[in-house]
C-alpha cells in the first residue's frame, strides 16, 4: 500500500458522506495544497442536476474547491498538535469561474495558493483541473478559521 | 498626520464594507462595528488589513481583539504610528 502523508488532514475534515468532497491530498506546505477527488457517478444529485443530464453542480465544485483549498489547507497551517473538536470553521466569500463541465465518475484535482491567513481569516486562490488537465474552475476562497478558545 | 485626515482615511476603508442596510453616514466615533455597523468578522480581518497597508502599520491578533468600535480603531493607530 502506498502511503498517504497526509491523510491526517483528510481524517481531520469536519464531513462525512455524503458530503465529503476529498479523497487525497497530493501536497501542502506553507504556502500551497493540492488534493483529488472522484465525484461518485451514484450521487444522489445527478438525478436532479439536471434532469436526464447529469453534471456536477458547480455549487459542488466550489465545495470540493473549498475542502482541498481552503480547510485542507487550514488544517495544516493550524498544525497536527490541534484537536479536531476544536475546529470552528465558516465560509465568508466565494468568487468563481466556471470553464468547463465535471460529468458523474470524473477524477479532478484541486490546487491552491495562499493569499493570507490572518486573523483567523483564510483567503485563496484555487483552480480545478479535469482529467486530461484542462481547468475547469478557479476562483477566489475565503473563510474564517480558528479553534475554539483562541 | 491630522487627526481627521486619520479619521477620514479610516472612514474610506470601512465604507467599502459596510452591509447593504448601512451607509456612510451611521458611521460615528463611537460605533461599534459588529453591533452597530453590522460588519461581520470576515470583513472587520478586512478593514484590519486595509488600515495596514493604508498606514504602514501592523497589527496584531491583541489590537484586533481591542479593536470593537471606530474610536478603539483610530487609538491603535495612533498608538502603532507613534511606535512607528
Amino acid at each position: 500500500m502506498i502511503r498517504k502523508p497526509f491523510q491526517w488532514i483528510v481524517n481531520r475534515l469536519p464531513y462525512s458522506e455524503p458530503f465529503l468532497f476529498v479523497d487525497e491530498i497530493l501536497k501542502v506546505n506553507e504556502k500551497s495544497a493540492e488534493g483529488t477527488y472522484t465525484f461518485k457517478p451514484d450521487a444522489a444529485f445527478y438525478e436532479g442536476h439536471f434532469k436526464n443530464n447529469p453534471v456536477t453542480p458547480g455549487v459542488l465544485l466550489t465545495e470540493c474547491c473549498a475542502q482541498i483549498g481552503l480547510v485542507s489547507l487550514g488544517i495544516y497551517l493550524l498544525g497536527e498538535d490541534r484537536k479536531i473538536e476544536d475546529l470552528k470553521i465558516g465560509m465568508s466569500s466565494s468568487q468563481m469561474e466556471f470553464l468547463l463541465p465535471v460529468f458523474p465518475g470524473e477524477r479532478v484535482r484541486v490546487t491552491s495558493e495562499l493569499s493570507y491567513f490572518r486573523f483567523h481569516k483564510l483567503k485563496c486562490n484555487v483552480k480545478m483541473f479535469n482529467e486530461e488537465g484542462k481547468l475547469v474552475c478557479k476562483g477566489t476562497l475565503a473563510g474564517m478559521m480558528g479553534v475554539h478558545n483562541e | 498626520m491630522l487627526e481627521e485626515e486619520k479619521y477620514n482615511k479610516l472612514k474610506d476603508i470601512i465604507k467599502i464594507y459596510l452591509p447593504e442596510d448601512v451607509t456612510v453616514t451611521d458611521v460615528e466615533q463611537n460605533s461599534h462595528f459588529m453591533n452597530d455597523l453590522n460588519i461581520n468578522s470576515a470583513n472587520l480581518v478586512d478593514i484590519v488589513l486595509d488600515v495596514e497597508d493604508a498606514f504602514d502599520i501592523r497589527l496584531e491578533n491583541d489590537d484586533m481583539d481591542q479593536m470593537q468600535t471606530v474610536n478603539d480603531a483610530m487609538a491603535i493607530i495612533d498608538t502603532k504610528l507613534k511606535s512607528k
